[in-house]
């Protein structure tokens, strides 16, 4: 394992290795067998576009995902979505620092989960680093457990997508705490952790295809398929109570999307000014790529369209981020966005789930497009950051095998996390509850007066 | 005394207003509905979700006044409101058999 080597040679003390490219891991194990490396040195610029870039991914939560998805519900469950996303990201921010830091980054383990030494972050201090990919380099620990936490908390959210408007919220707190332990941090492990399993195939993965949107939309549609459909779908009028608001989400999560892509660059430099102009143009092509499948398909152009493509394209750009040429970014948010179109237009209706804010047809879609499609835009023949000994046909089976373990593992555990839910909160809110809105059901209030 | 309720499109309620104001209405009560007649509603979609309305928005009107005045009231609402398209809407008059000003308690043709 590089991983090992580099932890033995003393590099990033205490430090939660995760290295997303080959091409990286080769230069690092180069690197590894000199005689007396010297301590890792904290970098204060990387530190500073750090904790910028986390704050970010929590703005992309609160108000960006909330009002995003708060926008997509009726006005009589508005508040219900905001506070539950709320909710289970501060639910998941407290785990992480309990279990989920030490399960996902600690040190030891193995290929599926990190050792449990770090439980309760113990022995990290303001002094403990994290190691980026440069060697030697270096930034807080404590910053890369607060950016990683933003991870964590976006994807529980991400989940919840599927199954508002009828999920109790004591459910959405029991869901969250489990799914986390069960399926989040084992799979993050698996992705970015120097002995992950993943990662020792090879994986592509730059801020977290696989880990967040493969593993939230796929849980997604697991979750909704256990709790059932919506009183009402699809026969009655269900539609969007403020596209407004959604915009305005959407606006917050490209602006917070550049934290999360090119903040997994875990430095400031070339790789993550490479991550941002490919955040900047994918995203730009998919927004107007899902208008145009709008209109091939007898249409108009809508907001709504517009905003679904703009997300597809950043979750299709999120394993790609640093992996992938502007061009070949522009080509795989193009893609993404056209299959999304049609998994949310067509393939929903016709095998009648209720995926309510369509959490798997564009985070689970878009993520496996993405995660594929990284294997392709990394060649250096396609303008990717790929040695010009790529294999694309070998990668192609890793990002293949990736996708697939994903999948399974991420269906299984939340099988298991709801119907644990279930047994203790009973999962579901009332027909009478669920008519009048979860606002005054599960809250008490109203979103307007 | 008459009232005179008219269902106009939205966007006529000032010329409609204006030409009332000209003939010496002196008030009227202004209403947000929705309704259908022989104009049909618009078709929505959310994500591949159709959604066809019949419920067209309109402005509802009404004025309440002499009896005399009623027939101008009329015509002014019908010139102002018309746009010669499908869905410009209806008048209705109604006799009123009492008005009363709250605050002072004057009665008929004198409260409005």
């Amino acid at each position: 394992m590089k991983h090992a080597v580099k932890i033995a040679a003393g590099v990033g003390a205490g430090a939660a290795l995760f290295l997303a490219l080959p091409a990286w891991a080769q230069d690092a194990a180069l690197q590894a067998p000199a005689a007396a490396p010297p301590p890792p040195v904290v970098n204060k610029g990387d530190t500073a576009w750090m904790m910028t870039s986390t704050v970010l991914v929590l703005m992309m939560i609160l108000p960006g995902l909330a009002l995003f998805y708060g926008g997509l519900t009726r006005a009589k469950n508005m508040l219900s979505t905001m506070t539950q996303i709320g909710a289970v990201a501060c639910l998941a921010m407290l785990i992480w620092v309990m279990w989920g830091y030490t399960m996902a980054f600690g040190d030891g383990g193995n290929a599926v989960i990190s050792g449990f030494g770090k439980l309760f972050l113990k022995g990290v201090t303001s002094e403990s680093t994290a190691a980026t990919f440069t060697a030697g380099v270096a930034i807080p620990e404590y910053v890369f457990i607060c950016f990683q936490m933003t991870f964590a908390a976006i994807t529980v959210a991400l989940v919840l997508g599927s199954v508002v408007e009828r999920m109790k919220f004591s459910a959405v707190m029991v869901f969250g705490a489990i799914w986390l332990t069960i399926v989040y941090f084992p799979i993050a492990h698996m992705v970015w952790a120097g002995n992950g399993y993943f990662f020792g195939l090879g994986a592509l993965d730059f801020a977290g295809g696989t880990v967040v949107h493969i593993n939230a939309g796929v849980s997604a549609l697991v979750a909704a398929l256990i709790l059932g459909k919506r009183i009402g779908y699809p026969t009655e009028r269900i539609v969007p109570h403020s596209l407004t608001m959604t915009g305005i989400g959407t606006g917050l999560l490209w602006v917070g999307w550049f934290g999360f892509n090119a903040g997994s660059a875990l430095e400031a430099n070339g790789s993550a000014a490479l991550a941002m102009i490919n955040t900047f143009v994918a995203t730009a092509s998919a927004g107007l790529f899902w208008m145009l499948a709008e209109r091939v398909n007898g249409h108009k152009g809508s907001a709504l369209g517009f905003c679904s493509g703009i997300v597809a394209g950043l979750v299709a750009v999120t394993p790609a981020a640093g992996n992938a040429g502007p061009f070949g970014a522009i080509v795989l948010g193009a893609i993404a966005s056209v299959v999304c179109y049609y998994a949310v237009s067509f393939l929903k209706p016709k095998l009648g789930y209720d995926d309510a804010l369509d959490a798997f047809g564009v985070h689970g879609v878009g993520g496996m497009i993405g995660a594929i499609g990284t294997g392709i835009v990394y060649a250096p023949s396609l303008g990717g950051p790929g040695k010009p000994d790529f294999d694309m046909g070998h990668q192609l089976l890793v990002q293949f095998e990736t996708v697939l373990t994903t999948i399974v593992w991420a269906a299984i555990g939340t099988v298991i996390a709801i119907y644990i839910a279930k047994a203790v909160t009973g999962l579901r809110v009332s027909p009478d509850v669920e008519r009048e809105g979860l606002d005054l059901g599960e809250h008490g209030e109203r979103a307007y007066n | 005394m008459k009232l005179v309720i008219a269902i106009i499109k939205p966007f006529k309620l000032d010329e409609v207003r204006e030409a009332l104001t000209t003939l010496g209405v002196t008030g009227m009560t202004v209403s947000e509905v929705k309704g259908f007649g022989r104009q049909k509603g618009q078709t929505e979609i959310y994500r591949g979700a159709e959604y066809s309305t019949n419920m067209v928005p309109k402005i509802k009107i009404e004025v309440v006044c002499p009896a005399d005045l009623s027939d101008r009231v009329v015509e002014a609402v019908q010139a102002s409101a018309n746009t010669g398209a499908i869905g410009d809407g209806k008048i209705f008059v109604l006799d009123v058999g009492q008005a009363v000003r709250i605050r002072t308690g004057e009665t008929d043709v004198t409260a409005l």
